[in-house]
Formats: C-alpha cells, structure tokens, sequence
C-alpha cells in the first residue's frame, strides 16, 4: 500500500494542537451522554464487591494455601514419618519427629510424635505435597489466616489434622 | 439592640454553620456516589448499620435504606484518624506560607455565604431578621473578589511546601484560576445586566416571579458558563489540575499531613458548597420558589431556606456526578478550553445580552 505522505503532517499538526477535534457543543453532548450513562450504573442496585470476612470467593482450582494433614480409613495419622516432605521443602519449613509406631499398627514402623509446619518461612510451593509416598499432607483452598503472634502461624500436628477434618478430606486411598 | 444583636448572632450561627454541617454529610456522599457509579458498595463498616452493625445484631436482616446509609459515620472516622495523624512540617517548608495556607484554603469559600440570602427576612418579636449576615449594595463584587482569594491557599500551600510536586500544582492553579475567573466574571457579569443590580437579595428577588423567571431561562449560556467556571475554580475533576494525583502525587497538598490536611480536604468542599450556593443564587432563584411568599412569617421563611438547600443539594450532586463521569482534561487542553472557547462565548453572551437589555 502507498503511503500517503500529505496526510502525516496534518495529524502531526492535530496532536501538536492538543486539540480535541470536535466543536464544543459536540464535547457538551457526548458529556450529558456520558453523564446518563454513569445515572444509570448509579440507580442500578447490586456490586460487584465482595464483604470479605462475611463472604469470600471460592478458591481457584490448583489454589496452595493452608496446609493439612490426612487421616487414614481407621483415623489414625496418615503419616509415615519418612521425612520425605521435609527433605523437599524448599524453605526448610517442615519439623517431623518420628516415634516408633505402637505395635498394633502393622502397616508402618514410624509416625510423627511432632509435625510442624512454620507457615512463616512456607513459601506455598505444593512440594511437600508432591513429595509424600502415602498422599498424608496436602495444600487446602483456604487462604492463610491472619496470626497475632508468631507462634500462632507454627502450625502443630493437631491444627493441620483439625485443618484437614473440618475439610473432610481426610479419608482416601489407604497406604 | 440588644435583641438585634442576637438575632443577628442567632444568623451569623445558622449561615456559617450549615455548610459545616453539610460538608461531612457531602464528603460521605461523594464516596458512596463514587461507589454506586463504579458499582461497589462504598463505606459501610463505621456506622450503626451494616454488615457487623446494630440492624443485623437486633433484627437479624438489613434494614431498609442500609445500602445507602450504612457506614454514615465514616467521614468522623476520618477526621478522628487525621486528628491524631504527626504533623509534619518539611525541612525545606517556609513556615509561614506553608501554616497560613490552609486556614486560606478554607476561610475565603465560607466568606462567601456572608452575603447569600438563605431565607426572605423573618419577623420575629417585631423586629424584622434577614437570614443573611450582609447585604451590601456591591454583594456579587464580594462574592467575586472572595472566590478570587481561595486559590490563594493553594498557590501558598505549593510555594511553601518547598518541593516540587506541589510547586508544579500551584503553578497548574494559578494559570487554571486566571483564565477561568475571567470567564466567571463575564458570565456573573451578563446576569447582572439582565437584573440590574449588584445586591445579591435583590437578584433574588428578580427572580422570585416563579420558575420561568429564573435566570437559568433567560441566561443559559452564562449558567452553563459560570458553572464550568466553577468546576475549574474548585479544582474539580475534569479540572483537578493541581492536584492530579497520578501526575503530581497530591499536588499543592503533597507535603501536608493530619490537621492542616484536612482543612485543605474541608476547604474544597466548603467551596463546593460555596459555589453550589452562588449558582443558587444567581441562576436558581435562592429561596425563591412557587407557592412561597416571603410574608415574614416562621413557617414561610423555614420552608424557603428548605428549598435553597434542595436547590444547593442538587447542584453539589451535579458536581459529585460529573467528577466520576469525566476524565480529567490535558493541562494545555484546559487551557485552550478557557481562553478559546469559554471567554470568547462569555463575551458573545456578553454583548447579546447588552443588546437585549438596551433593547427593552
């Protein structure tokens, strides 16, 4: 296509002029346009606001928040104690000390006596989850809450089973 | 005399305390306005009702009217949150310049309601009180000269603040006030020819004929005129020159914290409703509407000054409708709109009026 090279200089005139082109009666009757639209998102009722503590948003698929911990079909911990996420865990979060199981668990010879979780150092990777040989540890949708303390984001065993129970995610595929 | 004295107190009371009491009432509106146009919901926390608030916690479901009302105490909980901010005054500040600005920032707007009638004399223990602090026989020229005066705290409050941001923000107002009070002056000046009179009451009296004889029929290109005048000289948005958050941080008021603030915040409002009462005034009929008669009487004289708020209420809306309508205008824009298309027109409208005035 050829280009037309009178037109250039008149649109670099135009700018140069700042200038909005239009007459200012046509300038006053798109605002009064303008003003009838923003009257009628004024009059309409409903927002797209959500009150937040009151409601929230469901999390996104794939969302890493909280974590917990599962429980297996018998509500014990599903947790072998293999140290497996610890050692994954990039931010070095992840506190595990292992007991020796109590003899009637036949199905494991460890568990976690300690399982701590400082969600202060956690940077929400997921790698603990992918980690885990028995599926026992795993992200929630739900956003981390707010602490008033330090000691309060230390999350122990018992808060991240409780995590887990309020979900019902706990009972899955047995190890 | 001493009863006078009184009544005249009693007045000085009422006119300079209703914008007062109208003023958080307005910054309230803006923000609920502003929400509803951008369809949020806007405060709603500070108040007695609301999500966590007293209609919930005793009847258990919203109350009518919640999503208007609720969270009305927010500009309260606004200006505690300011009276107790640090104030701090800049290394580099001028002192002087930089404390007086805000007292000039909100002193001249309210000086302005000296001379506005709000209400036809009232009679009361035989004397007659008009509801309007002073009448003098050059009442436009002060209401002028005083709306000249506001930018002054602006222009002060950038010089003294000794930093740029607001040095280019009272530059912006300064140029911005020239060429618009001029276009201002013009379009009071073509209602002026058309009442005969520079006394702001008798004004109003002209136009307490009925609704047809409003200003705003006879001069509606000095209304639309002095209106735009009026956006600009309050640094309203599409004329928010000076401050121009996205360009100048807070422009003129960048430097300034808690207290001193928040008489910048009042005082724009205070000359909103300033210039929303002048409007009033001018174009509106003041307090004049049908089926009013100013006879003296209590209930006449209470229903007149009713009816100029509504008028003034209206008006202030208008500004809040507009501000979260339009873009604001380029600087060079603004400027080409003032002496290009505005005094142009306000002299054309000048001279035809002239012309019809002569004429009759």
């Amino acid at each position: 296509m050829e280009r037309h090279e009178d037109q250039t200089p008149t649109r670099e005139s135009a700018s140069e002029a700042g200038w909005i082109a239009v007459s200012p009666v046509a300038l006053l009757a798109e605002t009064v346009k303008a003003l009838a639209h923003t009257f009628r998102r004024l009059v309409r009722r409903g927002s797209f606001t959500v009150q937040y503590p009151e409601e929230s948003l469901p999390p996104r698929k794939g969302y890493r928040g909280e974590h917990y911990l599962k429980r297996d079909a018998k509500g014990r911990v599903k947790c072998v104690a293999c140290f497996m996420c610890a050692a994954a865990c990039p931010a070095r979060c992840i506190t595990i000390e292992a007991g020796a199981a109590p003899p009637e668990w036949k199905d494991r010879e460890k568990y976690p006596v300690r399982f701590e979780i400082d969600l202060l150092r956690c940077i929400y990777c997921g790698m603990c989850e992918e980690a885990c040989p028995v599926d026992a540890i795993a992200l929630s949708g739900t956003f981390p809450q707010v602490a008033s303390s330090r000691a309060e984001k230390i999350y122990d065993r018992d808060r991240l089973l409780a995590i887990g129970d309020k979900l019902g995610d706990n009972i899955s595929i047995a190890p | 005399m001493p009863l006078e004295l009184l009544g005249k107190l009693a007045v000085i009371l009422l006119v300079f305390g209703s914008p007062m009491v109208l003023m958080p009432l307005l910054v309230f509106l803006e923000r609920k306005v502003c929400a509803f146009i951008q369809d949020r919901i806007g405060p709603n926390r500070v108040g007695l009702l609301g999500p966590d608030g007293l209609d919930e916690a005793l009847l258990g479901k919203p109350v009518l009217g919640r999503r208007l009302l609720g969270g009305f105490l927010q500009p309260m909980a606004d200006g505690i949150k300011l009276l107790f901010k640090e104030d701090i005054i800049p290394e580099n500040a001028k002192p002087v310049p930089y404390v007086l600005a805000p007292v000039f920032a909100m002193v001249p707007p309210l000086l302005v309601f000296a001379v506005i009638p709000f209400a036809p004399p009232v009679k009361l223990f035989g004397t007659e009180v008009p509801i309007q602090v002073a009448d003098p026989g050059i009442g436009v020229l002060f209401v002028l000269a005083v709306l000249a005066l506001s930018p002054f705290g602006t222009i002060m409050g950038g010089w003294g603040s000794g930093s740029k941001y607001p040095l280019l923000g009272c530059l912006r107002a300064v140029a911005q006030v020239v060429s618009y009070g001029v276009c201002m002056g013009l379009a009071m000046l073509a209602v002026l020819m058309t009442a005969g009179t520079l006394r702001v009451s008798d004004i109003v009296a002209a136009q307490s004929g009925g609704v047809g004889d409003w200003f705003i029929w006879s001069q509606p290109v000095a209304f639309l005129l002095f209106l735009v005048c009026a956006f600009a000289e309050n640094n309203r948005l599409p004329f928010d020159m000076p401050e121009c958050e996205p360009e100048l941080v807070g422009g003129y008021h960048t430097e300034y914290s808690s207290m001193k603030f928040a008489m910048f915040f009042l005082g724009e409002y205070i000359a909103m409703i300033a210039a929303s009462a002048v409007t009033a005034t001018l174009f509106l009929g003041g307090w004049s509407f049908p089926g009013i008669k100013p006879d003296g009487s209590l209930l006449m004289t209470v229903l007149s000054f009713a009816v100029f708020w509504v008028k003034v209420s209206a008006l202030l809306f208008l500004y809040l409708w507009v501000r979260w309508t339009l873009p604001r205008f380029r600087f060079d824009q603004i400027m080409r709109l003032g002496w290009a298309v505005m005094i142009p027109a306000g002299l054309v409208n000048l001279a035809v009026t002239a012309v019809i005035v002569t004429a009759r």
